[in-house]
């Protein structure tokens, strides 16, 4: 019989005070997968404060909507994250994705939170309708496996 | 996340606890700022020996003062940084325009 793996969906709206939350939840169920360094949970929190935090500063900028958060655990001892939103969208992925790149830049954004993404997870991946939502898709695999996946 | 502010001589030392993004951020930039209008520091140096975590809501305050002082002539570093923080300071460059120091004191002397 073929085993389930575990997966957890997480519904809240886009509140700042929010953020912790949803990287501290993603963390702990990510300790199902398996013994991830101290680094490399850290690397998860980062990544999903980042794709959490564009939520709900640009896709929710006019008010606050729902944020969702899937992970599972993937065959070979890997966490799929996938942060979506039903906001305005991103007109240009591949310009929102340029290091530095922001549109709030008058609010201190750094336009780093994708680079972040980028280098704290194996995959990355973006898509995003205008006015529909964006969907963040990030995996991460355990250090042992990672030779073996790249 | 918890702020402590103290003047020495005419540096603001900066000392943080808890940890630092968009939702506590804008805390952070108003204490400051507050401190900076003042017109007394020169400098500023955070002490981030107790700060957990750290993403680029918190870099974007860091950069925003530090562009502040840098006009003003003024200088900011760095003390005490946990690994998960260091990670975000060396990767977004801050390390390469600011000085990170192992100790308050070594910062102090430096400034």
């Amino acid at each position: 019989m073929m085993e389930v793996k575990n997966s957890m969906l997480l519904c809240f709206p886009s509140l700042s005070q929010n953020e912790r939350f949803a990287r501290q939840a993603v963390a702990a169920f990510a300790l199902q997968v398996g013994d991830w360094t101290l680094v490399e949970l850290d690397e998860i929190m980062t990544a999903v404060s980042e794709a959490v935090t564009n939520a709900i500063i640009h896709a929710y900028e006019h008010g606050v909507g729902e944020v969702r958060i899937r992970a599972r655990i993937l065959e070979g001892n890997g966490l799929e994250i996938i942060v979506e939103d039903d906001g305005i969208g991103i007109e240009d992925v591949a310009q929102a994705m340029e290091p530095m790149f922001t549109t709030k830049a008058d609010q201190e954004r750094t336009g780093m939170g994708f680079s972040f993404m980028e280098s704290f997870m194996h995959e990355l991946s973006v898509t995003s309708k205008p006015n529909q939502g964006t969907s963040v898709r990030m995996v991460k695999w355990l250090a042992a496996q990672s030779d073996t996946q790249e | 996340m918890q702020i402590e502010l103290e003047m020495k001589n005419r540096t603001l030392v900066v000392r943080l606890t808890g940890e630092l993004d968009h939702h506590t951020a804008d805390a952070l930039r108003t204490a400051i700022e507050k401190e900076l209008d003042k017109d007394v520091a020169t400098s500023v140096l955070l002490n981030l020996q107790g700060l957990t975590f750290m993403d680029s809501s918190g870099l974007g305050v860091i950069l925003g003062r530090y562009r502040r002082l840098s006009q003003m002539g003024g200088q900011m570093a760095a003390c005490c940084l946990n690994q998960q923080v260091r990670r975000i300071f060396e990767l977004s460059g801050l390390t390469r325009i600011m000085g990170i120091y192992p100790t308050e004191k070594l910062a102090l002397e430096q400034l």
